[in-house]
């Protein structure tokens, strides 16, 4: 058995118990649009705050989201998904075609239900029959990815699409938050420094919503209640902690282990769905451009969390959504975060922890220096940007993070 | 027990690549055509020589992939990170084929320990991750493709080190003079490789290193059980640091045998998904250099018999749904041929168990 691999979980941090208060996150962030408001006002360049990017950073959110809640599923429960980008390809694919025969709403169902297919799939791969977790998922994106470009060849050209591209599927009804919205977007275009910046984001994310949106995102809250609220949701964590002991409970692990993969199958398929039917309103090859392997990333960067995987979709979308907007505005968001880590060395220094503090500051040289001495940033950096900062924290924070400690970690019923 | 093994090394992926097959004709019965007709013209289209020789090609590339990847299985490391290992050899190698002047053995000579360099380094940061800091490697991997993939396109910005020749849309490195590049030999009627006989020797060399040096012996060791190696006094993590990089090296190796032969010069255009395919191979060839090279001319024949589906109203992507059912079907059966195995030996062990006790009892 590889069970040397298995990490030692230590004592949490300064910093975990600094991030656990909410009291201080909200200070924490509107400290953020602080600092954002100033250097915005001092650059004169405003795409930050601006509701375009604040609707499309939520836009490109949502298929990491749900591909990183995917992840976050199955990981509970014991098994890596490394399949996600190809669960993602079977939501794209089914959403387009069942969504052009029958309407969008159709399209969504049907990507639902083919990826709780697939995740059985993967399910029956690792579970019962117990070959390698990353072997089944890195073979489902394979299939995944060479099956919707055969059938595309298949079905699409005939109704009027593309060997590539699918017809366009009819768009969801969007809605505007009647009363809030206006008075957000009238607060923006007065030019009052700080709460103009607010409104402008928060407008954003009030106007032209889609109803798939929302009830997407109430998934986060609805994962963490299961995960943390109900019985169901205690013997997936157990079964991902410690298999054996949880069998040796009466927990039937193979049965909670299928249904959490299946379920994990079934998000990122709908991640799929949404980036065929919100986002655009085509099946297009290539779509989900390495989304799932982000989601997989959101997981690690959310410490297995489902609020962490949304932080981490978030975070993730709004650099994608710079990419696709204009790259200047990397070069303010630099400076911004700058000018956190300046604050964050001056916080620790006062609270005499040298060593974060040292840390914090050379930060904010770095990113000092690269604003003076670097135009611009080219975009391929902006894009492996969440592979990076995963990375980063793997190598830096991995003491801190607390993954599901046999996730990945191959299990029989009744062997040791 | 050895005949068993043969028997089950030539078997499994036999039945592996025939259920594929099964489950390709059925897809392509519900499309409506006749599978036998598609798999002869795929056959006759497949070893009709000119198309033999880019085969053998590509050949060439996949199996340096497979071999790296069956080097990282020997101590059980899931190296996904073939593709951006690969890529920066190839890259690297470029760039400093096309930077020198040197007499024509050296120069090649360079450009490959260049590129073996490239992969390696590349690949130490996953095994770093790996030994010091407990990062499984496979999400490491993922990470560091993408990243690889981000430097190289930066890197090949036209003020950087690209440049954009008269009449192309792609940029690449500048090409490598003459002295660099290596000559092919014909066979066919085509233009094979010579790299061929470089990954050859890679192959020999990865079977007398595994089979008859100390090092090779130590590997297998810590594969099959990290703590009684390190309880016998090999340098476990350290060994996995080691095989982590070579198997990087020779990933790094991958793309060398287009470069010197073939473009002289690497662009974007320098194909993707290296990673899973060595994987693939080396799972099917079962980490054996005879059975990695067979594999590996299966995934180029199956890669440059595709097109021609096309007149036949198939769309070639088919073929890569067969490339990962078989890799399914044969890890699916390794898996139960082992759990087979498994049972008879508790069940030996437990009659000679029984016996044991049984003659005590006697006496």
């Amino acid at each position: 058995m590889a069970t040397d691999t298995k990490k030692e979980v230590k004592p949490a941090g300064k910093v975990k118990t600094f991030f656990k208060s909410p009291a201080r996150i909200t200070i924490f962030i509107a400290v953020i649009f602080f600092v954002l408001a100033l250097v915005e006002s001092l650059t004169g360049s405003t795409d930050i705050s601006s509701p375009g990017t604040s609707g499309a950073t939520l836009r490109f959110a949502i298929p990491l989201l749900m591909a990183g809640l995917g992840g976050l599923w199955a990981e509970r429960a014991g098994v890596i998904n490394i399949g996600l980008e190809g669960m993602m390809i079977v939501g794209t694919w089914t959403a387009a075609w069942f969504g052009y025969q029958h309407g969008p709403l159709m399209g969504f169902v049907a990507a639902a239900i083919f990826g709780l297919a697939s995740g059985f799939f993967h399910a029956i791969l690792t579970v019962k029959i117990g070959i390698d977790q990353a072997v089944s998922g890195l073979a489902i994106n394979l299939i995944a990815a060479g099956g919707a470009r055969y059938l595309s060849g298949v079905f699409f050209p005939p109704v009027g699409g593309d060997r590539t591209v699918s017809p366009p599927v009819d768009a969801f009804p969007t809605f505007t938050i009647p009363i809030i919205a206006p008075i957000l977007e009238k607060i923006d275009a007065q030019d009052i420094f700080f709460i103009s910046n607010l409104a402008g984001i928060l407008h954003g994310l009030t106007k032209d919503l889609s109803l798939v949106t929302v009830a997407l995102l109430l998934l986060v809250p609805l994962t963490s209640w299961i995960l943390w609220r109900s019985k169901f949701g205690l013997r997936m964590r157990f079964s991902g902690e410690n298999p054996v002991a949880a069998e040796s409970l009466g927990i039937n692990v193979y049965r909670i282990r299928y249904i959490a993969i299946s379920i994990s199958g079934m998000l990122a398929s709908l991640g799929g769905a949404y980036l065929a039917l919100v986002a655009s309103s085509v099946y297009r090859e290539g779509q989900t451009a390495g989304r799932g392997f982000i989601g997989l990333a959101t997981v690690i960067f959310g410490n297995w969390k489902p609020s962490g995987v949304f932080a981490g979709s978030i975070l993730f979308g709004f650099t994608d959504a710079l990419r696709v907007r204009q790259s200047e505005s990397v070069m303010s968001l630099i400076l911004v975060a700058g000018i956190i880590a300046m604050l964050l060395s001056i916080y620790y220094s006062i609270s005499r922890k040298w060593k974060p503090g040292a840390i914090s500051a050379a930060l904010a040289l770095v990113a000092w220096w690269i604003h003076q001495r670097v135009d611009v940033i080219p975009q391929e950096f902006v894009t492996v940007f969440p592979n990076f900062a995963t990375l980063i924290v793997l190598t830096f924070l991995a003491q801190r993070l607390t993954p599901p400690a046999m996730a990945g970690m191959p299990y029989r019923r009744g062997s040791e | 027990m050895k005949k068993d093994k043969v028997f089950w090394a030539t078997v499994a992926p036999l039945a592996a690549v025939l259920s594929a097959l099964l489950l390709v004709s059925i897809i392509l019965s519900l499309q409506g055509a006749n599978p036998i007709e598609i798999f002869q013209v795929m056959i006759s289209y497949g070893f009709d020589p000119r198309n033999l020789v880019s085969e053998l090609n590509q050949t060439v590339a996949y199996y340096l992939a497979g071999v790296a990847a069956a080097i990282g299985f020997k101590m059980l490391l899931f190296n996904i990170g073939i593709d951006g290992q690969y890529r920066m050899g190839a890259f690297f190698g470029a760039v400093v084929g096309a930077a020198v002047s040197l007499p024509p053995v050296l120069h090649v000579l360079l450009i490959v320990i260049t590129a073996m360099l490239a992969g390696g380094l590349w690949a130490s940061i996953a095994g770093y991750l790996k030994v010091r800091r407990g990062v499984s490697e496979v999400i490491s991997n993922i990470m560091l493709n993408f990243i690889a993939a981000a430097i190289i396109a930066f890197l090949l910005g036209e003020d950087l080190l690209g440049i954009l020749p008269e009449g192309s849309q792609n940029v690449q490195t500048r090409p490598i003079p003459l002295s660099g590049q290596l000559p092919t030999f014909k066979m066919f009627n085509g233009e094979v490789y010579s790299f061929l006989f470089v990954a050859i020797l890679v192959g020999v060399a990865y079977w007398i290193m595994l089979n008859k040096t100390v090092f090779g012996f130590n590997l297998r060791a810590t594969g099959l059980s990290f703590r009684a190696a390190r309880s016998s006094g090999v340098n476990a993590p350290g060994m996995i640091f080691v095989t982590t990089v070579l198997s990087g090296a020779i990933a790094g190796l991958v793309g060398l045998g287009t470069l010197l032969s073939d473009t002289y010069s690497y662009s974007m255009a320098f194909p993707s998904g290296f990673a899973f395919t060595g994987l693939s191979l080396a799972l099917l060839g079962r980490n054996h250099p005879v059975g990695i090279f067979f594999a590996a001319f299966l995934w180029s024949f199956l890669e440059r018999s595709a097109p021609v589906l096309e007149y036949e109203g198939v769309p070639p992507e088919i073929v890569i749904v067969m490339q990962g059912t078989i890799v399914l079907a044969i890890v699916i059966a390794y898996e139960v041929v082992a759990r087979i195995n498994l049972r008879q030996q508790q069940r030996a062990v437990g009659r000679v168990n029984v016996e044991l006790v049984s003659d005590k009892e006697v006496k």
